[in-house]
């Protein structure tokens, strides 16, 4: 069993975010850089399918040079080897286009089953992941909560509104997180010290026979605001719950008209 | 030459989702201005009788995928039919409700049809021909502006943003032929509770947090019962077992926007916020005075939850008699 996790670094979800001065992105310098929460259960799972079924691990981004210690925390989680595809032309990419990518490199290697998080905390896209499976024409099966590998195929619980659906999709194939499928193990020092001497593939798009004007973006930011602060947010005295709370239903009912 | 708004719909079961009628309304207003007609795509078993309903939101013509293959969401044949159905009526504008499935569908679409998309907006403008949209970002703490090149561009809309107007529409019912092609995906079975308000969907979000102190939630699940929304939880309240993943709200959670929002028991951690900023009038119920929550909410009240919750309870059901 040979699994792909795809793997992006994100600001940490404890970051309070700024916009830089071109007022179309974030200010980066002072975020702490993280492995994308959903992606530290894909890692997680890959390792424990590994644990079952044997094979290997390689989690793959796309992503800068600060990108490899994302990478370096896989593979101190137990990965077997890193995959990052560098190239400044990355920059400008939109979700397609970092599919696009990630499909090519993909495809260099050989897999069975590929696990990428639903969404990446960064731009909530939800894209990449069925993008992905769709450039390398395989089926796949979003928000899991469960995944059981047996001859050929795999059985996941994806998570819908009010309750859960369970598909079985033929391998390969590839699914995204959902919170609640497990919990992912806490690097080690020997992890660590191991994770060291792990190879990390660094790739450009021309190595991937890609160049930057097929990947043109067809998404783009043009501004980006903080969303308007709540103003004249007031608090509701009173000498008891009840009056509290009946002053808290007359303001709901009268001033704010929701109930 | 593409025109016109193409709404792919979701029904669970007969029934649409409220974010069908969000999105098949807002498509009204778009075809508006783009030019061009309204179609609404259905796709489900048994659902030709259902899709009528759709012209009295605007809708011109009715594209009905009616056929067992198509009974239950597998992303493979749907992709296949919904994109035979957009080489049909060349829409400017694809627009699909975001909730799970429509989310896992708007992606994969996007990428079938090598087009642009826009995730989880809460606006949607064509301005003289092309498409823009406002999405939130970094879980809801930016709103972003996005444009979209291309057609037809694919943009999925945030459940509770739009409003839903009836308008009506010509209403011509077409059967689209369907043919998935092979499925590498089969359906094994599904478990839908019935009757519980979807959290992305509910007017009303009454929230617990670890100032719950157990798992026994029935003063919010009362209130909430009696202004007819949702229960709702933090990380903590899930990590806890107190409540079930489904019901977390935050940035790794959901993101809701309904009309009002009362967090009991709940601090305000940045991750929790981001997830319930953009709901219109939110109500912080907390015994620390300091808690960072009362700075996110239009009405703050210090208190004991286990005192306050009941009696608000008490309150509303005097007004509604
Ligand atoms: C990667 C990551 C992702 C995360 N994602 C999310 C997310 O999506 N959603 C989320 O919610 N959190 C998320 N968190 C966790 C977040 O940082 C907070 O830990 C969490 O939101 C705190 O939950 P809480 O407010 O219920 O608990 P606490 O912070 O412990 O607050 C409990 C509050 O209850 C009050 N209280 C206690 N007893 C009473 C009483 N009897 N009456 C009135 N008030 C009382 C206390 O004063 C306190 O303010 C995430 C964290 C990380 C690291
Ligand atoms: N730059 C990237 N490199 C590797 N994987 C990525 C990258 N961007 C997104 N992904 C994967 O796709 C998932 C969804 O991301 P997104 O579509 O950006 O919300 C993430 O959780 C990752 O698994």
């Amino acid at each position: 069993m040979d699994i792909i996790v795809l793997l992006k670094q994100v600001p940490a979800t404890e970051s309070t975010i700024a916009l830089a001065d071109d007022g179309k992105s974030v200010k980066t310098d002072t975020v702490k850089w993280v492995m994308n929460p959903y992606d530290e259960f894909a890692v997680e799972e890959a390792l424990q399918i590994k644990k079952k079924q044997g094979g290997t691990v390689t989690v793959v981004s796309v992503g800068g040079d600060k990108t490899v210690e994302a990478l370096r925390t896989g593979l101190a989680m137990g990965a077997d080897k890193a995959v990052l595809i560098n190239d400044p032309a990355t920059k400008e990419c939109d979700g397609l286009g970092i599919a696009r990518i990630l499909a090519a490199a993909i495809k260099e290697t050989g897999y069975d089953l590929i696990i990428a998080g639903q969404r990446a905390v960064d731009d909530d896209n939800y894209l990449v992941g069925p993008a992905v499976a769709e450039f390398l024409t395989i089926p796949h099966v979003g928000m899991v909560i469960r995944a059981e590998v047996t001859n050929g195929t795999i059985r996941c619980t994806r998570t819908v509104e009010g309750g859960t659906v369970v598909q079985e999709l033929v391998l390969p194939a590839l699914f995204t997180t959902q919170r609640g499928l497990n919990e992912p193990r806490y690097v080690s020092m020997p992890g660590i010290m191991k994770a060291k001497k792990k190879p990390v593939d660094t790739k450009t798009l021309a190595d991937l026979g890609l160049d930057a004007a097929s990947l043109a973006p067809k998404v783009q930011v043009t501004a980006m605001t903080l969303p308007p602060e709540r103003s004249g947010g007031r608090m509701i005295e009173g000498d008891s719950a009840q009056a509290k709370a009946a002053e808290l239903v007359r303001a709901l009912r009268e001033e704010a008209k929701v109930i | 030459m593409a025109q016109g708004v193409l709404v792919i719909t979701e029904q669970v079961d007969g029934t649409f989702r409220k974010v069908s009628y969000e999105a098949v309304s807002e498509g009204k207003r778009l075809a508006g201005t783009l030019g061009g007609k309204l179609t609404a795509m259905v796709l489900g078993e048994g659902v030709e009788s259902m899709a009528g309903e759709l012209g009295e939101y605007g809708a011109d013509k009715i594209l009905v995928a009616d056929d067992a293959s198509v009974k239950e969401y597998l992303v493979d044949g749907y992709t296949t039919v919904l994109a035979e159905a957009v080489e049909k009526t060349e829409p400017a504008l694809i627009l699909i409700g975001a909730s799970m499935t429509g989310k896992d569908l708007a992606a994969r679409l996007a990428a079938r049809l090598n087009a642009p998309l826009a995730m989880d907006c809460v606006e949607v403008r064509a301005e003289g021909g092309s498409i823009t949209a406002t999405r939130p970002m970094y879980g809801g703490k930016v709103l972003a502006d996005v444009s979209l090149t291309g057609t037809p561009a694919v943009v999925a809309i945030r459940p509770n943003a739009m409003s839903i107007e009836k308008t009506a529409g010509e209403g011509t019912i077409d059967k689209l032929m369907v043919s998935p092609g092979d499925t590498r995906i089969k359906f094994i079975e599904k478990q839908l509770e019935t009757g519980k308000t979807e959290l992305t969907e509910a007017d009303v979000i009454v929230a617990g947090g670890r100032g719950m102190n157990g798992p026994d939630f029935s003063i919010l699940e009362e209130l909430a019962e009696t202004l007819d929304g949702a229960v709702g939880a933090s990380r903590s309240a899930v990590d806890e077992g107190w409540r079930p993943h489904s019901d977390q709200v935050g940035q790794t959670g959901k993101t809701v926007s309904p009309g009002l929002y009362i967090a009991c028991g709940i601090s305000g951690a940045i991750q929790h916020l981001a997830g319930m900023s953009s709901s219109k009038v939110i109500v912080a119920v907390n015994k620390d005075p300091e808690a960072p929550v009362f700075a996110r909410a239009d009405y703050g009240i210090v208190g004991d939850i286990f005192d306050v919750v009941p009696a608000i309870t008490a309150e509303v059901k005097k007004l509604k008699g």
